[in-house]
């Protein structure tokens, strides 16, 4: 009875693991903006704890970095299995402006799965707060790929007042030109 | 006295409303003016100079050229930081700096964009041009075949690598 209880009324608080992977401090701030009370991510239950062992989420912020990346994996590890992993900003998210630098690893999904982007160098608040909703099903997803196609030349690509027929095949005249 | 103090934090508290907004239910506020959020690239006006993606501190426009009249632009969109160089540089105007910042998403692939351009070549010789010197050459105004797949740019000639992998990542033992 208890246990059905606390399942119900705890199945969606996420308990929040604040990962710091060598950032510039700009997603931090972000995120902290999100738990004020102007913006009060703990009405969905959102908590910040201290330790890889009690979280259920890792936000994590800043590219891999070479002596973060063993950091990052433990941190990981440690977390108790259902565990979900949030890349904020561009830099979790795919690099940054540092992607291919000579200590910088990379993304994070170089060392460890992430199941959720919040692109945005920082994200507003309300982007994470929106990615929220998505994690937690309150909102879809508002993004798609786009695909561009030119199916026809836009621009003619000879001019044609100057192609000429001639025995039976058709000759350009500027070439003669040259 | 602390009793006393503590009705006044009541009704300081009392007094001060709700400041929380109701942002995921309700609409967000709307972002400030010169807010920039997510690029959207118009392919209809563009012309496919790759001056963004010879621009982006980011390096996340890719060009490749599939043959000498087409060509694929793809934005990467994962490691964007809207800086904004790319709508500023296009002569066109085919990117315009949104105001879109609810981009949240499961998969990389929701925020790619993928232009597919046909290109135009001399219309006296047929082919494409290329730069005189060699220092022109280095600014990457001719054919680009970026690894589209490894999400990077190419840096090297493509003649000499027949064996080696296109672009290479640091090794770190991870345990």
């Amino acid at each position: 009875m208890l246990k059905e209880l606390c399942q119900k009324m705890f199945s969606r608080s996420l308990w929040v693991y604040h990962a710091n992977s060598g950032g510039c401090n700009g997603c931090d701030i972000e995120v902290l903006n999100v738990l004020t009370p102007f913006y009060d991510a703990e009405r969905f239950g959102i908590k910040l704890v201290g330790s890889p062992r009690h979280a259920d989420v890792m936000l994590c912020q800043g590219p891999v970095l070479r002596p973060t990346a063993q950091a990052l994996k433990r941190a990981y590890e440690a977390m108790p299995a259902p565990k979900l992993v949030f890349a904020i900003g561009s830099c979790a998210g795919g690099g940054g402006i540092w992607y291919d630098m000579y200590n910088v690893l990379g993304p994070i999904e170089k060392v460890i799965p992430v199941n959720f982007y919040i692109p945005g160098c920082p994200p507003r608040p309300e982007a994470i707060l929106f990615g929220i909703a998505v994690a937690t099903g309150r909102l879809d997803k508002k993004v798609a790929p786009v695909q561009f196609k030119q199916v026809e030349f836009p621009v003619p690509r000879y001019h044609p007042e100057d192609l000429r027929e001639e025995d039976g095949m058709v000759v350009y005249e500027k070439l003669e030109k040259v | 006295m602390s009793f006393l103090s503590k009705i006044r934090e009541v009704m300081i508290c009392l007094g001060a409303g709700q400041v929380t907004l109701p942002y995921p239910v309700a609409a967000a506020e709307p972002v400030p003016e010169r807010f920039r959020g997510r690029p959207l690239f118009n392919a209809a006006q563009c012309i496919g100079c790759a001056g963004c993606a010879n621009n982006c501190p980011a390096r996340e426009i890719l060009v490749f050229d599939v043959c000498q009249e087409v060509r694929i632009m793809k934005y990467l969109g994962r490691r964007c930081t809207y800086c904004g160089r790319c709508a500023d540089l296009c002569p066109e105007k085919a990117i315009t700096m949104s105001r879109e910042f609810e981009t949240a998403t499961q998969t990389i692939p929701d925020l790619q964009q993928n232009l597919e351009l046909f290109m135009s070549t001399c219309q006296r010789c047929g082919r494409c041009f290329t730069e005189p010197g060699p220092l022109e050459q280095l600014m990457l105004k001719g054919y680009r075949f970026d690894a589209l797949a490894e999400e990077r740019w190419v840096y090297r000639s493509q003649a000499h690598l027949q064996n080696e992998p296109l672009v290479r990542d640091i090794d770190i033992e991870l345990d």
